[in-house]
């Protein structure tokens, strides 16, 4: 009997720089699922004045081979100006928002909002029977809130995905 | 001076400035300005194929036997979708295309209009890069960019897709080159500590090989003259991949000939055993490594390709270069200086070793009394080598056996599908080698299986007085499929049998073409000299044995040192995991 093999992966983020040219993200979401690539999670918006030039965040998992391949051939897109992988990079900052919807009354109501003050979510939206927390941060402390909050009556998540920056002066 | 011209005219205005002298294509409802700008421009000139599979091919064709960018002109819809093969061949083989498709009019993109196709996405991952011009005033900056994408750099397909109403509407054009933004900009020249490195190894190598590829072909004939140079300075035994055939030449002494599943025993064993590995514009294909862990276990191995995706996909090396191949190889020649090559006798011998095992020998007669196939081309070869032809071939054992017995020169005269292996891709290949050398011999080496998938391209090859030859190794099987059937599912040939084939000879006579028939080894040189003598379109039907088989060959999932030779016994089957393997 054949079985399929899997190898082991490991999380990368990937800043990619592009032009702002029409079907560049679904050139770039594409490739990913035509070599067999993993998202993770994916953000995009316009970063220059001129609306010329957006930021791609992707973060994906793969053996380090596969992510090297995943780089060469982002890079190789004629509209991609750079690939920069910060989890090789070195340190840097990750950043993911959420908005996380928590109904309940009583004692359960109390624990959340106690619970988001812990974690620095802000109520953004407030009935009296129900919360929208937002909340910003690396994505396992996002993980972790909305894992309490489904003990305390999660009613849903919408999450940005992250975003990415090295540390220190320089742009990356 | 700038006028307002429409976005068909400016079109043709910028193909002709790009130096284009052919557009193979088709017309139809979304292309209709653009053939009428075409009709009163005696520039140009179009070459109505019979469908626009055999447009894209024979634009291949063109630019493989010329290093030229072909170009393809189709209809929406249903035009670029039959284009679309041939693109994604040309994306496989790294050959420049700029394709043109016509697309509904602006307004009516996404409403399911009359012969829409999404061909944008349709061919986003089967193109080096693709555009939609929305605007008329943007498309003479687009084609520039298309044709420097095409061609430099790794080289592949791109795709402009022209709705209708912009190919109608205007735009100011003037005679004066258009000033655009330059953003492709592909290494050339590899770094100098890169090439001292790589001269190093190669220098202090006892048992080296060069593996060359296509890229050496992509790069332009000098690159094949550098290689020849640096093989002088270096002494070191070379081979090639199916798609780098002609590079080196093959009556020089240190060719080892092809190297991979259909390659020489001396080959593969030379890249088993060596201890320097210079790949040269090659891409480590499946068919080229065979079982990727047993893959020249002990080499030290440097990568030189313009694609930095290409080093590291599939074969880890110790030092990857990126850069073109004649640049580097021009790099390395001065690196080189006047340094003595190494004394490699010992390793000459053992390469003389598997040499004398001979193993593209084949028994003389076939159990049918029919014509060995690898005779037919033995013989195509020393009728016609000394007129320097250019050889297509379609895909199956005849294409191996050209590749194994027709011995090649010079670049830029084989033209194979290696990467997508397209049937039907042959005929129309010599249609576009034709246009591009006129007055050449051109043959398209077939079966009698893929011939029959473009074989309507007979009729372009008539209208536009292409003598071009079809030699067809007739088996009567689609030989390759019965020959796998026979190693792995125990002979059985499910659906493998040529069955109601047409007469050939008729068939061509039909089309206006002469047709011969060869059916014993007698008749072969005659009837391959009536072929070269005639001075127009010629089929041949070369009844060759039925079940003979292409060897050498290193099965699926086998490593180099585990060839099969003719004489072997062969097993009837394979575990799964080499079943599995393609
Ligand atoms: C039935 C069948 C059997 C086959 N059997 C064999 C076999 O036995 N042996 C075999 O070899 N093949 C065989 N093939 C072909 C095989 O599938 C591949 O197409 C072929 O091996 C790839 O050749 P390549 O490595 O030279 O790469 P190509 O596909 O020619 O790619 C060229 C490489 O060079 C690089 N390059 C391009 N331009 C430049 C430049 N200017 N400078 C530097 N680098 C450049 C590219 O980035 C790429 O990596 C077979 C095909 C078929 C259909
Ligand atoms: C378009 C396409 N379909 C299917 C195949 C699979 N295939 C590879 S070789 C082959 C048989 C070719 O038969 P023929 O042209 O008679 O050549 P032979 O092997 O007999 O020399 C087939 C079906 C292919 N390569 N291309
Ligand atoms: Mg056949």
């Amino acid at each position: 009997m054949m079985k399929i093999k899997q190898s082991e992966a490991e999380r990368h983020v990937l800043n990619i720089t592009v032009d702002n040219e029409a079907g560049i993200l679904a050139k770039i979401a594409g490739l990913f699922t035509a070599r067999g690539y993993n998202i993770d999670s994916l953000t995009v918006a316009d970063i220059s004045e001129n609306h010329s030039v957006s930021r791609i965040t992707i973060v994906t998992n793969g053996p380090p081979h596969v992510i090297d391949q995943i780089e060469a051939q982002l890079d190789r897109l004629v509209p991609v100006h750079r690939v920069v992988d910060l989890t090789q990079a070195g340190p840097h900052v990750e950043r993911e928002l959420a908005l996380v919807k928590v109904s309940g009354v009583g004692e359960k109501r109390v624990e959340a909002l106690r619970l988001a003050d812990i974690f620095r979510a802000r109520p953004v939206d407030t009935t009296t029977g129900s919360f929208i927390f937002e909340i910003t941060g690396p994505p396992d402390k996002v993980d972790s809130f909305i894992a309490l909050m489904r003990e305390l009556g999660l009613v849903e998540v919408g999450r940005t995905g992250v975003v990415g920056m090295m540390r220190g002066p320089e742009a990356a | 001076m700038t006028q307002e011209r429409s976005g068909a005219a400016i079109l043709c205005e910028t193909l002709v400035r790009q130096g284009v002298e052919f557009v193979f294509g088709y017309p139809g409802g979304a292309v209709l300005p653009i053939y009428d700008e075409l009709f009163s421009d005696d520039r140009i000139r179009h070459i109505l194929v019979r469908h626009e599979a055999g447009a894209a091919h024979a634009a291949e064709g063109y630019a493989r036997s010329t290093g030229k960018p072909g170009v393809v002109l189709v209809t929406s819809g249903p035009g670029a979708t039959n284009a679309i093969t041939g693109i994604a061949d040309a994306f496989l083989d790294s050959i420049p295309l700029v394709v043109i498709t016509g697309q509904v009019a602006t307004n009516l993109i996404g409403t399911d209009a009359f012969q829409e196709a999404d061909t944008i996405g349709l061919t986003r991952h089967c193109t080096k890069h693709n555009y939609l011009v929305k605007d008329p005033a943007e498309l003479a900056a687009t084609i520039d960019e298309a044709f420097e994408i095409a061609t430099t750099g790794r080289p592949g397909p791109v795709v402009i897709d022209i709705p209708k109403n912009v190919q109608v509407a205007t735009a100011p054009w003037s005679d004066a080159p258009i000033q655009r933004h330059r953003r492709y900009n592909p290494r050339m020249v590899a770094p100098p500590e890169e090439i001292a490195e790589a001269v190093e190894l190669i220098a202090n190598a006892k048992a080296p090989i060069f593996y060359t590829g296509g890229g050496v072909i992509n790069s332009g004939p000098r690159a094949s003259e550098l290689l020849r140079r640096f093989q002088a300075l270096t002494g070191a035994p070379i081979t090639s991949t199916l798609m780098g055939l002609g590079s080196f030449p093959s009556d020089h002494p240190a060719w080892l000939g092809m190297l991979g599943m259909h390659g020489t025993l001396e080959a593969n064993m030379a890249m088993n055993q060596c201890d320097v590995m210079v790949n040269i514009g090659a891409r480590f294909d499946d068919r080229v490594t065979g079982r990727l862990d047993a893959f020249s276990p002990d080499s030290t191995k440097i990568h030189i390709d313009i694609d930095r995706a290409s080093i590291n996909k599939v074969v880890p090396v110790d030092l990857g270069i990126v850069g073109d191949c004649a640049t580097v190889l021009e790099q390395m020649i001065e690196c080189w200086g006047n340094r003595k090559a190494q004394d490699l006798s010992e390793w000459n011998a053992r390469l003389a070793g598997w040499r004398a095992r001979d193993s593209l020998a084949y028994p003389a007669k076939s159990k049918d009394g029919m014509i060995m196939p690898q005779k037919a081309i033995e013989r195509l070869h020393a009728l016609t080598h000394k007129l320097d032809p250019v050889i297509t071939t379609e895909v199956g054992q005849h294409q191996m056996w050209a590749a194994q017995y027709f011995g090649f020169v010079e670049p830029n005269r084989w033209l194979t599908s290696g990467g997508l292996g397209t049937m039907g891709y042959g005929l129309p290949a010599a249609i576009g080698a034709q246009l591009g050398n006129p007055g050449k011999l051109v043959i398209d080496v077939a079966g009698e299986a893929s011939i029959q998938m473009n074989i309507q391209e007979m009729g372009t090859a008539s209208q536009f007085r292409l003598p071009v030859k079809v030699f067809i190794l007739n088996n009567e099987y689609m030989g390759m499929v019965r020959q796998w059937q026979e190693l792995t599912y125990e002979s059985r040939y499910s659906n493998s049998y040529s069955d109601s084939l047409p007469d050939f000879v008729a068939l061509a006579e039909a089309y206006g073409w002469k047709g011969i028939r060869i059916t014993s080894e007698d008749e072969l040189d005659a009837g391959i000299q009536a072929m070269i003598d005639h001075d127009g379109p010629v089929m041949v039907d070369c009844m060759v044995a039925k079940e003979a088989n292409c060897f050498p060959m290193i099965p699926s999932g086998a490593a180099h040192t585990e060839m099969l030779l003719y004489g072997d016994q062969v097993a009837g089957t394979l575990d799964d995991e080499a079943k599995a393997l393609v």
